[in-house]
């Protein structure tokens, strides 16, 4: 009676789809679980934190933790600092470099090729050997407690975007960009009629990945700002961390808040993210 | 409406790299001329188009249109339009904006555009299409929408560079009918890049056929195929090609391997005059100059040979029959209605008026000279 209920391709089939489901189950969970862990310990008391064995469940739901937690420290100034912030960075971005990645690949000049490798091996360049001298450079230029340091870079391209951008105007025919010239466009005309509206995904993908480290960046806004009406949100959860104790409740449900907005994003922009993950691998969309 | 000169034009891409892609071309281009380009690909005739709308520049050499130098002129000031191979429409526009760009571009006021507009859909038949992007079209409504774009701008030369080489034969054929007609009507000077010698045959005021970067013949299209100056020109253009043999002038005749044919008097006059007596030559003769032998008895201008045939290929109204006399193949175009079987023995008729002959090392037509013609006429 199994043999025969095995024999069967379509039983098979569903008893297959059924194992794959619960196995994908399985290693949802399993990824959600340091999610969870944030959420539950975001609503547990300090006290059942630190408890042993840990709770995986909070026994006493604590809601007013997240109210405790936007009160004990200027957030809403915090966020209208990082939204400024990072709105710049993903205009300077996006603009950016999509200007730069039209005319790498759509503007023919000597050198071009060496140019672009250039760019390139900018991005082999490790952050942290630069973040020295373009401290000393910032702070000659007196820009240090401004947001300049972090704004100003977003307008001078990034050789990542740059690349990814550069990927999809060479799929933009030349002969669109030849026609367009033969009437009369400018290649500027031809970038803002023409180049744009096409890389659209490829812009949206550049958006969010700008957005995302502009966001969460902790590091520049740490170097770069000190008096605290400047703060980001990333600055602001150190308000939780004291010298001899952390106050993880409280900065689990800030951290939750400020990992909101890049959910958010997520969920609405996921088909672009992927888009521009798959271009990065030489897929076309 | 406009004259072209192209004088020398040479192109060269790579200053490293011997050779050009345009060699010393010369033409004239008369207002309302439609000329062809034709060549097999790698010829340098899209080249040569590109040079003349500015996409590309021009190693050396100069090129007027009415008069006016135009090398150093951007393509946007050229007064050219032109329709790309892949058509070039841009896909985030409707019908209307794509036909449209270009007036914009040049802030035409917004009710001659519209005006315009209208008049060039209404020509090509997109008036129910306007609002309809590129990838909702079929190829032959965006080659129409392409075609649009280039006339709404009232351009004093149009440039096409393959534009019917994406569709598919029966739409090829029946845009081929519609682009003669636009001409017709609009009588705009234009030039063409094909590779398909029927486009250039059946388009052309006249053809200019090239090969490797050189102009081989220009002439009407009657002209070039009546008269290919070389053998280049016989093979490329008709369909099939015209067929070739090797061999020498012995006495009034051709000889070749197998085959033996009188050669006319004036013909001979002029070989012999020219010394290729004993000499090897090229002979040329068209398929459709090859005929049975069937009905033709009698008929002085013909010389029959027994050929055996190969393969029979009923093309419709013809019937191609692929021939061997010993060694020599070649192909003879006959009536539909003949009835031969393959490896069957039959007559073939050649007509002999009609064959050319050519230089065996420079390919050349061998022809009358100037003085050796008027001493025949008189």
């Amino acid at each position: 009676m199994k043999d025969a209920y095995f024999a069967s391709m379509t039983n098979r089939k569903k008893v297959l789809k059924i194992a794959n489901f619960i196995l994908l189950c399985i290693g949802s969970l399993l990824f959600l679980s340091p999610l969870w862990w944030m959420i539950s310990t975001s609503l547990k008391t300090m006290k059942e934190v630190m408890s042993f064995p840990p709770t995986f469940f909070p026994t006493d739901w604590k809601w007013e933790n997240y109210l405790k937690t936007w009160e004990a420290a200027p957030f809403d100034l915090y966020t209208i600092n990082t939204l400024t912030i990072t709105i710049l960075v993903v205009i300077g971005q996006v603009i950016v470099n999509s200007f730069v990645a039209y005319g790498f690949a759509k503007i023919p000049f000597k050198g071009r090729n060496v140019l672009f490798a250039i760019v390139l091996s900018t991005m082999m360049i490790p952050g942290f050997v630069t973040l020295i001298p373009q401290y000393v450079l910032f702070s000659k230029l007196g820009w240090v407690n401004t947001y300049l340091p972090l704004v100003v870079p977003a307008f001078f391209g990034g050789a990542f975007n740059i690349f990814l951008l550069r990927q999809f105007y060479m799929t933009i025919p030349n002969e669109m960009i030849e026609a367009a010239k033969m009437e009369g466009a400018s290649h500027f005309y031809i970038w803002r009629k023409i180049g744009i509206p096409l890389t659209k995904p490829a812009m949206a993908t550049v958006a969010i990945f700008s957005f995302n480290g502009a966001w969460n960046d902790f590091l520049g806004p740490l170097l770069y700002v000190n008096n605290e009406n400047l703060y980001t949100l990333q600055l602001g959860l150190q308000v939780f961390k004291g010298e001899m104790n952390t106050q993880w409740n409280y900065l689990m449900a800030g951290s939750l808040f400020v990992l909101l907005p890049v959910v958010i994003l997520f969920f609405f922009f996921q088909k672009y993210f992927i888009q521009g993950i798959n271009l990065q691998s030489g897929g076309k969309s | 409406m406009a004259e072209l000169l192209l004088k020398n034009i040479n192109k060269q891409y790579d200053k490293s790299i011997k050779g050009n892609a345009v060699t010393d071309f010369n033409l004239h281009v008369e207002d309302g001329e439609f000329i062809v380009l034709v060549g097999p690909s790698g010829c340098g005739k899209s080249t040569m188009l590109r040079m003349i709308a500015g996409l590309e520049e021009i190693t050396d050499g100069e090129f007027f249109l009415d008069d006016k130098l135009m090398n150093d002129v951007p393509p946007a000031n050229r007064g050219i339009s032109m329709v790309f191979q892949n058509y070039a429409l841009y896909p985030h526009m409707t019908v209307y904006d794509n036909i449209a760009f270009g007036l914009k571009i040049r802030k035409t006021n917004k009710k001659e555009i519209d005006r315009r507009v209208r008049e060039a859909a209404e020509i090509l038949g997109l008036q129910d299409l306007l609002k309809r992007k590129p990838s909702a079209l079929s190829g032959g409504q965006k080659q129409r929408v392409a075609l649009g774009r280039a006339i709404v701008r009232e351009a004093k030369l149009f440039l096409m560079d393959e534009p019917l080489s994406n569709l598919d034969a029966k739409l090829r054929f029946q845009m081929r009918a519609e682009i003669a007609k636009l001409h017709q009507r609009l009588k705009t000077t234009s030039i063409y890049v094909t590779h398909d010698q029927t486009e250039a045959m059946t388009m052309a005021t006249r053809i200019v056929i090239m090969k490797d970067g050189v102009i081989q013949q220009v002439g009407t299209p009657k002209t070039v195929y009546d008269y290919p100056e070389n053998v280049f020109v016989g093979s490329f253009i008709g369909s099939p090609a015209m067929n070739f043999f090797s061999g020498k002038i012995v006495g009034n005749r051709f000889v070749s391997e197998g085959i033996e044919l009188k050669v006319p008097q004036d013909k001979l006059a002029v070989l012999k005059g020219q010394g290729y007596d004993r000499e090897t030559i090229v002979m040329g003769i068209r398929p459709e100059h090859i005929k049975m032998q069937t009905g033709l008895k009698g008929e002085p201008r013909f010389e029959h040979l027994r050929a055996k045939i190969v393969v029979s290929e009923l093309t419709g109204s013809d019937m191609l029959l692929y021939s061997s006399i010993g060694p020599q193949e070649f192909i003879a175009q006959v009536e539909s209605r003949t009835i031969v079987s393959p490896g069957e023995e039959v007559m073939l008729g050649f007509e002999m008026d009609c064959a050319h002959f050519y230089d065996e090392e420079s390919g050349q037509r061998i022809k009358a000279e100037e003085r050796l013609l008027e001493k025949i006429s008189v």
